[in-house]
């Protein structure tokens, strides 16, 4: 993962001093452990910051939204999955884009390390291929990182970029083995009551920072309904129903949308589980529609088309 | 100033007889962090933490507090009248507060509480609350109090300082509220070992901390120079403009007033609001000063670094705690940022 980090210096300053892009956006290395930077980089010479490791889990794909100039991104399987979903929903124009594909193995579970090592304060994390070591004031640790990943990139199905212009490695190996669904299906098999009691307690937490939502890349509407005041679509407490609200809308604006990256659930402060309602919906439009967002830039997304011959029943 | 001891377990046991006469709040394991909640119940506080993740200050400035509430029944002689909310202030405790979030208070304070204007709420909050403050042993690698005004074992804005010793707690009284609480409690007077320990504390304590934050030419920077500063465009890039440093952050007091109806029945709501939320500054024409987000997150940093200081004369509206550096989801981290100002020529 590691080695990324060079070649994404050397294709940036490539693309930069020769005009190619205006901008390149990336990573810089954090000041805390486990967290890295987004980074808009306009100059051959400043592209020394740029930065890759396993703690990258926020979506570039965020940052492009409405821009005019030709950007030069780094993507990795999901980010450019939202790409394609960006592009298919006119929010960047593919040409205006030089996408660096960026094949990827996983971002480790940042709270997942904080647990393992006792909630000790650490003070600096290294990776080391397959490895990575946790230091703290008193301690030091070895960590198998498959054993640390992101719950949504555990189960990840398209860790290469569906779309790019130029690829920094071999592709990888696709995983083939892992049911995406398990935790939803746990829920479904729920009674109404039961689920009530679930959903109340997933979101019992939430301070209504909105950090899920503004990190998600789907999220651009100029004005968010929860945002509306004129008319005020929720109220704006800490009442537990507005904030139900606010999580099943949201949910339901991304169905067929979602590439469940993660980064929603990577940025939020209390460590919610909000993913639980966008994968439900993910796994309905591929039931019903056998669709999975942003896989291709030709092809409407379910909830945007309508078919006279429609191969779908329930919708006639 | 009373100066007591207690084993942890006298001290916990202490506990259960100052509820007699105090609401408590202490910092309780809520899965993987802790958060100051009332100790009622078999709710048990953990004084072994770091810090909370999110600070105390909705102990005294809640999340959403009703301030009045309303009829629109016209049959009623009182419809449409405002009438104040029924609220508590009985005396309340909060135990285990870190020196820094003791300051935030008094940080806070110059605009709750000043010559001009005294907010009702906050201030009667305030006056119910004694603050039982717990030095840090270890300070956190994000802490930078002793930058701007504090330290580990800063007294100023505490009512009681607690210094762990290991196997014993020794409680100093700092105020009279504080000694008036001590008064309640069980506990041996201190002998001059424990007066010994405690004072050997401090010092490797501040040692600690390495963040050098520099503050001191804030003030002589001409306000519109830092405004328009080149630099904002970049420190703003990343952010997400969520409200996660401000709604963390002891030092934010901001808040957005609702009314919320229901059938006949209204009530006005205060709820915390963020600088980095777009409808923060959203005119009833339309008309948005802050549309952009650089613009919001110039807000924030030049009101604690800049606006704060001149106003108040009375150092940085930041009390170090390092909740926004640790808990940026995207790193944004104050420390820099500081520097790039205070730095600006
Ligand atoms: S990021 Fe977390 S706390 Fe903030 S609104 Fe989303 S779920 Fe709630
Ligand atoms: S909802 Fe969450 S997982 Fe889905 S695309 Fe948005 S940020 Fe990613
Ligand atoms: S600075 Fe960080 S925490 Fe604050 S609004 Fe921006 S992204 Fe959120
Ligand atoms: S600005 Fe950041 S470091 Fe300063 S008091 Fe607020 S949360 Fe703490």
């Amino acid at each position: 993962m590691l080695k990324y980090t060079e070649k994404i210096r050397e294709t940036a300053k490539r693309l930069l001093a020769e005009k190619k892009v205006d901008v390149f956006i990336g990573y810089r290395k954090g000041t805390v452990p486990m967290m890295n930077e987004p980074l808009l980089v306009n100059h051959p010479d400043k592209v020394d910051p740029l930065y890759w490791d396993n703690f990258c889990g926020l979506n570039l794909c965020n940052y492009l939204t409405k821009r005019t100039d030709k950007i030069g991104i780094i993507a990795n399987g999901c980010n450019s999955r939202n790409i394609v979903t960006h592009i298919i929903e006119n929010q960047i124009k593919r040409d205006q884009l030089y996408i660096v594909g960026i094949p990827c193995e996983g971002m480790i579970d940042h709270r997942a390390v904080v647990r393992a090592v006792k909630f000790k304060e650490i003070l600096g994390v290294h990776q080391n291929g397959a490895e990575f070591t946790v230091k703290g004031h008193d301690f030091e640790e070895t960590f198998e990182k498959n054993k640390f990943l992101q719950s949504n990139c555990a189960v990840c199905t398209h860790r290469n970029p569906v779309i790019y212009d130029e690829m920094l490695g071999d592709p990888v190996d696709e995983q083939t083995d892992v049911n995406p669904y398990s935790d939803v299906e746990k829920i479904e098999a729920m009674d109404p009551e039961k689920k009530q009691g679930f959903f109340t307690r997933l979101i019992s937490r939430c301070i209504r920072c909105y950090a899920c939502r503004n990190a998600c890349p789907l999220c651009y509407c100029p004005t968010c309904f929860v945002d509306e005041s004129t008319p005020q679509w929720v109220g704006k407490s800490v009442d537990p129903t507005d904030t139900m609200t606010f999580h099943f809308l949201r949910a339901y604006h991304c169905a067929g949308r979602c590439t469940d990256c993660g980064a929603c659930e990577r940025v939020c402060p209390m460590g919610i589980s909000m993913r639980q309602f966008t994968k439900k919906l993910n796994k309905d439009t591929r039931e019903l529609f056998s669709w999975e967002a942003g896989l291709d830039p030709e092809k409407r997304p379910p909830l945007d088309v309508y078919r006279p011959d429609d191969y779908n029943d329930f919708i006639k | 100033m009373t100066e007591k001891v207690f084993t942890k377990e006298e001290w916990l046991g202490t506990l259960e007889t100052l509820k007699e006469s105090y609401k408590l709040f202490g910092p309780v394991k809520d899965g993987d962090f802790h958060t100051f909640m009332p100790l009622d119940g078999n709710k048990k506080p953990d004084f072994d933490y770091e810090n909370t993740r999110l600070s105390p200050k909705s102990v005294i400035y809640p999340e959403s507090e009703r301030m009045f509430e309303y009829s629109l029944d016209e049959s009623e002689e009182d419809a449409h009248i405002l009438k104040e909310s029924p609220k508590d202030y009985s005396p309340c405790a909060v135990l285990g507060i870190r020196p820094c979030d003791a300051q935030a208070f008094q940080i806070v304070k110059r605009n709750f509480d000043n010559p001009e204007y005294q907010d009702p709420w906050w201030t009667q909050h305030f006056e119910a609350t004694t603050l039982v403050g717990l030095g840090c042993n270890a300070p956190c690698a994000t802490c930078f109090c002793t930058q701007v005004g504090g330290g580990p074992f800063h007294e100023a804005g505490l009512d009681v300082l607690l210094f762990d010793l290991g196997d014993r707690f020794l409680a100093k009284g700092i105020t009279e509220k504080g000694d008036a609480l001590l008064e309640k409690t069980a506990g041996n007077p201190a002998d001059d070992a424990a007066l010994a320990a405690a004072e050997a504390l401090k010092q490797p304590a501040r040692d600690k901390i390495t963040a050098t934050v520099p503050t001191d030419q804030l003030k002589d920077k001409v306000t519109n120079e830092l405004f328009d500063a080149p630099f904002w465009e970049e420190v703003a890039f990343a952010c997400l403009n969520c409200g996660t440093c401000t709604y963390l952050c002891p030092t934010c007091w901001c808040f957005d007033i609702q009314d919320e109806v229901q059938g006949n029945q209204g009530d006005r709501i205060r709820n915390w609001d963020s600088c980095m939320f777009p409808l923060f500054s959203l005119h009833g024409s339309g008309h948005n000063p802050r549309a952009d987000k650089f613009q919001r997150v110039r807000q924030r940093f030049m009101h604690k670094l800049k606006y704060y200081v001149d106003k108040y004369q009375n150092g940085v509206q930041c009390s170090g705690c390092g909740r926004c550096v640790r808990y940026c989801p995207v790193n944004i981290d104050i420390r820099n940022v500081c520097k790039l100002m205070n730095d600006f020529a």
